[in-house]
């Protein structure tokens, strides 16, 4: 096991893949002569050579349309959009395309495509730059969106990922790069479409991902002090949606408290609160309880952005409000 | 070319139109569902075209696609079966009449968002050339697609990495109901190419000696590296935009005179004036094709439906 950041890890998944087989490539904005707007490639351009560590022009459409049409070739592209905000440019090739092709065609054609992404809000990049709008990409069946809150997930998922036949929307979160983790050495992938126990405990299921993950466990902390135990569920890949553990969590606890920093109206939470209304009603004990993101645009400015962005004390209320 | 070869060439065309032909009444019956976007006129286009790739060449084009997927050689069969919404059908009746291909002819599809296939054939291209193969990537759309912000990109793309693509614009002279005119800045469309300093020219395309032509000189020259290449092909298409069209947007008589210039009718004076065919030998072929289409319209009747179960078959391929 090493002690690295996420940024590390996805940085050496990517490497090792690309060192594995020589039909990966990557192709993004600055990822090659720059080395990544967020340093993930750092290095790789003069490893690698610009055949495989490809610049494009600022043309998100094409960035991922041309990386579907050379996965439909056999190439394993991994397509970096510089954030998630900029997806939306590239909307048509991600939902009408990748989600599609496979399906419409009667399976004749295959796409092993990453899209790698980058989403979150909290740096004061204002209401354009700060969006988390997962729950809008995990809508389209026949697109897979994965999401890890820890360096260790991160690595494993984006070897599998990288190694799928389906197209993977990877989620990563801009404030987590610096967040260090225990990582085990070597090869290892973790299996896309499974949800995880983060943390054990009796009394409340909290069910979250990614940058919420961290603000859950914080809040976790906070109350085992006070003798009220949480158990987290780390949904880690939101399509396709791996609800057992949660079902199982809340058999146990019979309380849930949902944490997604996307906004609640439609998101992840609605999802997550219909699913146990459904499959475990007669288990239910108090109203489920949902945090998220505030329902306007995040501003710039520092106090009201945090206001808006979910806290750890809005997770410790919630989780008072269903006991 | 041998005889054999211009003689093919007659029949794809003919195949193609009274393909058209039939699937227009099988519509009118009801029994080919969404949309229907006819080829009838533009025949020429892409059998010259496609009749001048090699096997390792990639066609991709629009969602006016039935004929071009008959040059890419899927049978009537298929192509009549899918219309048909068919488990027989090139798509497994998933895709209807937008959404036909046959990769393992080369033949990429059948895509219906406007110039969201110029990206991807870009991605094609691509994946020839970072594996060394020779092969050049055929990208078909019409002169409406060269209005949205994807053409622009994947044209800019395509020249920064010098790939091997040969971008033909079906120039019909309307995009749905709209004249080249109306839409585009320039009217001549070959023109926009010269923003991407890619080199470019205009055929006629109701004239398939043309057009072949073209497409030979083309192709071998991206086929040697020397990156992609532009070819406008003016047009008309014979039918409405697609089943249901009321053709407000143009006069009868403009349509006359497009009709007079009837690609096969063209190719058919040629065979016989040069002396290739004899007009007996085409009116075989007629015959034949009537047989062909008459036996795919019974072979798409006579197929299965797909099963309840195939709904959720081909979400992902990973299990």
């Amino acid at each position: 096991m090493a002690r690295i950041t996420m940024r590390e890890a996805i940085s050496r998944a990517l490497w090792e893949e690309m060192e594995r087989d020589p039909d990966v490539f990557i192709m993004g904005e600055e990822v090659g002569v720059w080395g990544g707007s967020y340093a993930v490639t750092k290095g790789f351009y003069d490893h690698f050579g610009e055949k495989r560590v490809r610049d494009t022009p600022i043309s998100e459409s094409t960035i991922i349309g041309a990386a579907i049409g050379a996965a439909l070739t056999g190439l394993r592209p991994v397509a970096e959009l510089m954030t998630i905000n900029f997806a939306f440019s590239a909307m048509d090739h991600i939902v009408n395309q990748a989600a599609k092709l496979h399906y419409m065609f009667g399976g004749q054609m295959t796409l092993p495509l990453v899209i790698r992404t980058v989403g979150g809000g909290g740096r004061q990049l204002g209401a354009t730059h700060s969006q988390t709008p997962d729950a809008v990409f995990a809508h389209f069946p026949g697109l897979k969106v994965v999401a890890p809150g820890t360096a260790e997930d991160a690595k494993g998922l984006l070897k599998s990922a990288i190694r799928s036949n389906d197209p993977i929307f990877f989620i990563e979160h801009a404030t987590l790069y610096q967040v260090r983790g225990e990582v085990p050495d070597g090869d290892y992938t973790i299996p896309i479409g499974k949800s995880k126990v983060h943390r054990e405990g009796k009394d409340v299921t909290i069910v979250t991902y990614s940058k919420m993950l961290e603000t859950s466990t914080k809040a976790a902390e906070q109350l085992a002090a006070t003798g009220i135990e949480a158990e987290i569920i780390d949904l880690r890949t939101l399509r396709p949606l791996d609800m057992e553990p949660v079902l199982a969590s809340f058999r146990k606890t019979n309380r849930a408290v949902i944490v997604e920093e996307g906004w609640r109206s439609f998101g992840v939470g609605s999802e997550i609160a219909s699913r146990i209304y459904e499959e475990a009603f007669d288990y239910v004990d108090a109203p489920i309880q949902r945090v998220a993101q505030k329902e306007v645009p995040l501003p710039y400015n520092r106090t009201l952005e945090q206001l808006a962005l979910p806290q750890v004390e809005d997770v410790i209320q919630a989780v008072k409000e269903v006991l | 070319m041998e005889k054999e070869e211009y003689l093919d060439l007659y029949h794809q065309m003919v195949l193609i139109r009274r393909i058209e032909e039939a699937a227009a009444l099988l519509y009118q019956e009801g029994k080919i569902g969404g949309f229907l976007h006819l080829y009838i006129g533009q025949e020429a286009v892409s059998t010259g075209l496609i009749s001048a790739r090699l096997p390792q060449d990639r066609v991709i084009t629009a969602y006016r696609d039935h004929g071009v997927a008959i040059n890419c050689g899927v049978s009537a069969d298929m192509v009549m079966a899918e219309l048909l919404g068919k488990v027989t059908g090139t798509s497994h009746g998933k895709g209807g009449s937008m959404h036909m291909a046959d990769v393992h002819k080369n033949f990429w599809g059948g895509h219906a968002i406007v110039g969201a296939h110029l990206p991807i054939a870009a991605g094609l291209a691509l994946g020839d050339q970072y594996k060394g193969r020779n092969g050049v990537t055929i990208c078909m759309f019409g002169d409406g697609a060269t209005n949205i912000g994807y053409f622009h990109e994947a044209l800019n793309l395509s020249k920064v990495w010098n790939l091997p693509v040969l971008w033909v614009c079906e120039n019909n002279q309307y995009g749905m109901g709209t004249a080249v005119d109306r839409a585009s800045a320039v009217s001549e469309i070959r023109q926009k190419a010269e923003g991407y300093c890619i080199p470019n020219e205009r055929v006629d395309g109701m004239d398939i000696i043309k057009v072949r032509q073209a497409a030979e000189r083309l192709l071998a020259d991206i086929r040697s590296g020397k990156g992609p290449y532009f070819l406008e092909v003016e047009t008309y298409r014979f039918s409405g935009h697609s089943m249901g069209d009321p053709e407000r947007y143009r006069k009868q008589d403009e349509v006359k005179r497009w009709e007079e210039n009837d690609p096969i009718g063209i190719y058919d004076h040629y065979l016989t004036s040069n002396k290739i065919a004899e007009e007996a030998e085409l009116d075989q072929i007629d015959q034949k094709v009537a047989a062909e289409v008459q036996a795919s319209i019974q072979f798409a009747e006579t197929s299965p439906e797909p099963e309840p179960a195939d709904l959720y078959k081909h979400v992902y391929f990973d299990k």
